[in-house]
């Protein structure tokens, strides 16, 4: 049966860690804002890029 | 005379395709143009312009027309107090020689090019390091260097292209208020964790009906499950204990008092048990309560996170003040203004404080104040009150009265806006202390029956009984009905404050209604010709004139022929506009005159006074015409009050405005419903007052707009903030509703009302619960199994009773 006793402590342990996970993740700030990532990934190239390519940029 | 005009039909809409500006999307004439793209102002060209050379032109091609209209040029000066160092040290969140943080609330942001543009600030403007927006919360995260870029002149960058930011001091406490909301999803987080294990470990129990073959093991899931409970007594269910002893210091047992109870006899039963070895506990049980409690009250405590609920007059006025002394232009916070100092105001600039005008021409729009429409003119010498906003050039005037003694800021020392109002006044609250004191009957009738008979089943019964029959079903099937109604009413944008408002709500029976901007559109208006047929190019030219004018009718009659007729704009010279009376130019060498009947006709006697909606024309000296133009009334309103009417609530109608619209406003509410016209900030608290005082069981809504109606919103039960546009500043109040959404308002108070009947019905069925687990209870033959199969069966059940009982109520409503 001891078999079962370290298994129940490993189980313990990694639900554990997903407890420790998630709450490094609430404190970073991960949930704060669940709708803006999801906008921002949509954006294409970097503006920097965009910013010397010919057919947008305009002599100053 | 007035007979042998003609009558114009109104001209159908329609008859050409309109302009519209590529940067805001706002209707325009084809004057402002630069590579085939036009604008209706210089402003929103400047913006495309400064886009355009930074390559940032895809702002326009990820949504429709995004930008925000320009709203005038801001004078130079008009950030100038972000350079005090007090101001400066309190908005920077961190700041050292090298970077500089600094939040910001953008009311402006509202879709994905917003989100793209301010992002990519730092292609602008070389001193800013990166910028971060929060959509929801509608916030931007800005880090840049002081060496590069001074805060102030990120503010007016971000004003130029369209999102001047909101600033304001009281209003800093977000950082604060965001660390309370985590620690409730942490007590959540670990609450769950401890009671998803202890289930875990409960299994062996459940199948075998309490008995583990092996002593050893049991013994060890015991102790396990006991170790597990711990975090979940004393830090999870610390604010049930703490919010429960707060109760009864105060010699009142309050809703947490039940629970705090039910969850220490739980709990130290089974440490009992457990120490003693005399049986497994009920920690899967205590656990699961703490857990589905913290759940349901996080579910009702949902709040908008962009909207904020508790505005004082002092976010509505600037920080910033310029200060004359000695003849110098010096910033100062507008705390410190004292009586005699002597001010600059600038054109757009809200008057801070109530003063006296020594140099300069006021032309003063408190609209704000009021809710009176027309700017007043203001010269030499006369009083200005506070929270007037300056329409013509820049004055100097003297402070008479300091702020917070000002005419509407000394509505802010009413003792109404101290109380708090809604508190623990909730039917629940009554329900839960039957149910307790019947609770503590019935296991003091089981005490009597077993010490008669078994005198060991005592303490049995009597801790089973506290178990089983916790008030948590009562309170889970409140907190989830009331938050399932909140997000329902915010899908309809009707944003309350908390739930306690759904309450008040339900018990309405008096509404009172502020005409202009709540019943009325505040922008726009219906606008009828009256008098001799215009040529296509006498439109031209009034619309010429019109355009140069700031005026409210002005711009309403601009907007009415721009989308009526295709206008092409003239030159106007010698533009005047002479305040309180009209405007004139000369166009096309003819005079054209717009104003008022005595401006317009100087020997009309001018002892009759011309009604405010009207303006006058006459082109080279001749009477034209006269365009007429009467409040537009909200679509569905008139439907509204009548079925308001029909169900006999009391309705009444304030109004800082004149009386022209007296009979129109008759026609929609009869001869019954009084209607009350130029009333101060002052009356209106007063009326409401008065509305409560005279009749105790009147429980009034206050539906407003402006500061004038805040001193209503808090006197009444139930204060509305009515807004335009969700982002605008809306006054304090319980509830924000979007304009548009205004005839809805019978079918939110008869949601709110349904509210009610699903909670009784949800009572009724965790009662039936109660009564069984009681039955096992009393008789001192509750085992952990049955209590942990009734405790989550009868909260979730209920919990999906609630929801779709209110999803159900609210489809049928119409909502």
């Amino acid at each position: 049966m001891s078999v079962l006793i370290l298994l129940i402590a490993f189980s313990i342990l990694i639900a554990g860690g997903f407890l420790v996970a998630f709450i490094w993740s609430v404190r970073k700030g991960q949930y704060d804002d669940d709708y803006t990532p999801s906008v921002r990934m949509l954006f294409d190239d970097k503006p920097v890029a965009e910013k010397t390519s010919p057919s947008i940029s305009k002599p100053k | 005379m007035e007979d042998s005009w003609v009558q114009e039909a109104k001209p159908p809409l329609g008859k050409k395709t309109t302009t519209t500006c590529y940067h805001c999307g706002e209707t325009c004439d084809a004057t402002i143009h630069t590579d085939n793209k036009y604008f209706c102002c210089d402003g929103c060209k400047f913006v495309f312009q400064l886009l355009q050379d930074n390559g940032l032109c895809a702002y326009y091609e990820l949504s429709e027309k995004p930008g925000i209209k320009i709203k005038g040029k801001f004078s130079s000066q008009r950030f100038a107090y972000l350079e005090n160092e007090e101001i400066k040290g309190k908005l920077l969140r961190f700041a050292d020689h090298s970077q500089c943080h600094v939040n910001f609330y953008l009311p402006q942001i509202h879709c994905a090019s917003c989100i793209w543009l301010l992002e990519n600030l730092h292609t602008i403007d070389q001193g800013i390091f990166f910028s971060k927006t929060n959509f929801q919360r509608k916030e931007i995260f800005i880090a840049f260097d002081p060496a590069k870029i001074s805060l102030r002149k990120v503010v007016e960058l971000l004003a130029f292209i369209g999102y001047e930011p909101y600033i304001s001091l009281n209003e800093g406490g977000t950082k604060h208020h965001k660390k309370v909301n985590h620690k409730r999803i942490f007590k959540i987080g670990v609450a769950g964790f401890c009671l998803s294990n202890i289930m875990m470990l409960s299994f062996p129990e459940y199948f075998s009906s309490g008995n583990i073959g092996q002593a050893d093991l049991q013994k060890v899931f015991s102790y396990l499950k006991l170790a597990l409970s711990i975090p979940v007594f004393f830090y999870s269910a610390s604010e049930f204990f703490t919010s429960a002893w707060k109760g009864i210091r105060q010699k009142w047992l309050n809703i947490d008092a039940p629970i705090a109870l039910a969850i220490l006899v739980t709990f130290s039963r089974s440490v009992y048990e457990i120490l003693s070895g005399t049986g497994a506990g009920y920690l899967d049980s205590m656990t699961g309560i703490v857990f589905f409690m913290l759940v349901g009250r996080w579910f009702q405590d949902k709040t908008y996170d962009s909207f904020s609920f508790d505005r004082d007059y002092k976010s509505y006025f600037p920080l910033g003040v310029t200060l004359l002394k000695n003849g110098k232009e010096e910033t100062s916070t507008i705390s410190a203004l004292k009586k005699g100092d002597q001010i600059l105001v600038r054109q757009n600039e809200m008057i801070p404080a109530d003063a006296v005008i020594l140099d300069g021409e006021g032309y003063i729009d408190y609209s704000f104040v009021s809710g009176e429409n027309n700017p007043l003119l203001k010269r030499r010498t006369e009083l200005v009150y506070a929270g007037g906003k300056q329409l013509g050039e820049t004055i100097t005037m003297e402070i008479v009265n300091p702020v917070d003694q000002s005419y509407i800021t000394q509505l802010w020392n009413n003792d109404v806006f101290t109380r708090q109002k809604n508190k623990d006044k909730s039917f629940i609250h009554p329900w839960s202390r039957y149910f307790t004191l019947t609770l503590f009957i019935i296991a003091g009738c089981a005490a009597l029956y077993w010490s008669l008979y078994d005198p060991s089943k005592i303490w049995l019964s009597v801790t089973a009984s506290l178990i089983v029959a916790c008030p948590c079903s009562l309170l889970l099937s409140a907190t989830f009905t009331f938050g399932n109604m909140l997000r329902h009413f915010g899908k309809n944008k009707f944003y309350l404050k908390n739930s306690s408002v759904i309450e008040a709500l339900s018990r309405i029976n008096t509404i009172v209604f502020d005409k202009t901007g709540t019943l009325t559109h505040s922008s726009q208006a219906n606008v009828f010709y009256e008098g001799e047929k215009l040529p296509d190019e006498e439109i031209n030219m009034i619309y010429s004139l019109v355009k140069e004018s700031v005026h409210p009718l002005s711009r309403i009659i601009k907007q009415y022929l721009m989308l009526t007729y295709s206008v092409q704009p003239l030159q106007a010279i010698n533009f005047k506009e002479i305040a309180g009376k009209g405007i004139m130019g000369s166009i096309n060498s003819r005079q054209v005159k717009l104003g008022s009947r005595q401006f317009i006709d100087r020997h009309h006697a001018s002892s009759s006074l011309s009604r405010s909606g009207e303006v006058y024309l006459s082109i080279s000296g001749f009477k034209k015409g006269v365009f007429r133009i009467s409040n537009q009334y909200r679509d569905g309103v008139p439907e509204m009050i009548t079925y308001l009417l029909a169900k006999k609530y009391n309705l009444q109608v304030l109004s800082g405005d004149n009386d022209a619209e007296k009979s129109k406003l008759e026609s929609f509410f009869g001869k019954r419903a009084s209607i009350h016209f130029h009333q101060s900030p002052q009356e209106k608290l007063n009326f409401i007052k008065e509305l409560k005082t005279k009749n105790s069981k009147a429980k009034v809504l206050m539906l407003g707009d402006g500061l004038n109606d805040a001193g209503a919103l808090k006197q009444s039960d139930v204060g509305v903030a009515v807004s335009e546009n969700t982002s605008q500043f809306t006054p304090a109040c319980d509830a924000i509703l979007d304009s548009n959404e205004v005839s809805k308002l019978h079918r939110f108070i008869e949601y709110a009302r349904s509210g009610r009947t699903v909670i009784t019905w949800s009572f009724i069925l965790s009662i039936l619960y109660n009564i069984v687990g009681l039955s096992f209870a009393v008789q001192g033959s509750l085992s952990p199994l049955i209590a942990a199969i009734l405790m989550p069966v009868s909260s979730i059940s209920i919990v999906t009773f609630v929801t779709l009982a209110t999803s159900f109520s609210a489809k049928r409503k119409g909502l």
